[in-house]
């Protein structure tokens, strides 16, 4: 063990990494939790449409499946790129 | 009158729902409660090692759901105490062999006989078993090692738990969930290596009902088929005895979950 050693980063703790992703991956499953199993599919389908006249990724777009006492809703919602968007629809 | 069933389930295989299952049970049983222990994991029965009655099953749950056997016929007595039964999985039969009307039969019948307490043990998964395992119970304990997958594995579970039970379906409240933290180490904590109780606490946002630490002692118990909980010398089976006196509504702190302090010499000359 080099005298310097002791001066050098100490890489961060692995249960702290491990809390970090543990947290936002558990998240993201609660949230979609007791959705629809068509729920990633469809969220790809809307995806290649919405393509077909805006230049959007994956993550710009939003889906939350919320329960209410007796009815389910379903928010759709779509970031759209600064600037003006495409206007030409593909053919 | 209608006996408390409490699953034991985790959803990720080997953190330890067997050896609780074993445990709990035992101590309900010391507590002077009489409670049936039920081997859910059709095909791979492993209960009855654990508990060391595994040379005296002649007829199993199956049997029971199917008629072949009365529950009176099926059920082990354990040898240490009067009022404590084992029944024990199919090892032959398909797992469809269970079904959910089977299963509320044998339920049924159990508290017609006066049992205040049926553990039921789960296997792992969240299929067929893991769900007829959960889905009559009144209390949950969700056995968790302080590591990713299981952490991961045991949120799925407490969704199921209080959405696919029947308690959820009737809108009967739903049902008590204790987390069991086990295979803690306490030194690995300390160094960063390890998952806290706090941090899983954190992240799945319910308290915990127990800490067992990794102990040698687990084994020891498994290889002479003595569940752990009659073990009070290790810390194991004293933490498993304050667990079961918690679910019995006890308040008891939390024991074992700091590391042995090092001594000057050790600090100074390692070990």
């Amino acid at each position: 063990m080099g005298i310097l050693d002791f001066l050098k980063r100490k890489p961060e703790p692995t249960a702290t990494v491990a809390k970090e992703r543990l947290r936002i991956i558990v998240a993201q499953e609660r949230s979609t939790r007791g959705a629809p199993d068509y729920l990633p599919m469809m969220r790809n389908e809307l995806l290649e449409v919405i393509k077909k006249y805006v230049h959007v990724d994956l993550d710009a777009i939003n889906i939350n499946f919320e329960r209410d006492s007796g009815h389910e809703v379903l928010e759709l919602s779509v970031a759209l790129p600064d600037g003006k968007a495409s206007a030409t629809p593909a053919t | 009158m209608t006996a408390e069933i409490i699953v034991v389930t985790s959803g990720k295989g080997g953190v330890g729902k067997t050896t609780t299952s074993a445990s709990l049970a035992t101590g309900l049983a010391i507590a002077g409660k009489k409670v049936a222990v039920i081997d859910f994991d059709v095909g791979l029965r492993n209960l009855d090692l654990i508990m060391g009655c595994e040379r005296r099953v002649v007829y199993d749950f199956i049997n029971v759901v199917q008629g072949e056997a009365t529950l009176k016929q099926a059920l082990i007595k354990d040898k240490r105490h009067d009022n404590l039964y084992v029944l024990a999985a199919s090892q032959t039969r398909d797992k469809d062999a269970l079904t959910q009307e089977g299963v509320e039969k044998v339920l049924d019948g159990l508290s017609e006989e006066g049992f205040d307490y049926v553990v039921c043990d789960s296997p792992a998964g969240i299929e067929k078993g893991a769900h007829l395992a959960m889905y009559f119970a009144d209390h949950a304990v969700v056995v968790v090692n302080p590591e990713v997958s299981s952490v991961r594995d045991s949120d799925r579970i407490l969704g199921l738990l209080s959405s696919k039970t029947r308690r959820a379906e009737r809108g009967e409240g739903a049902i008590t969930q204790h987390l069991l933290l086990t295979r803690y180490n306490p030194a690995r904590v300390e160094a960063g290596e390890m998952l806290s109780v706090k941090d899983v606490e954190d992240i799945l946002g319910i308290s915990v009902v127990g800490v067992i630490p990794e102990s040698e002692n687990v084994l020891a118990a498994s290889n002479s088929g003595v569940p752990v909980i009659l073990d009070a010398n290790s810390l194991a089976g004293q933490a498993y005895s304050d667990t079961v006196a918690r679910v019995l509504g006890e308040d008891r702190p939390l024991r074992f979950i700091d590391a042995p302090k090092k001594g000057f010499f050790q600090r100074v000359f390692g070990g």
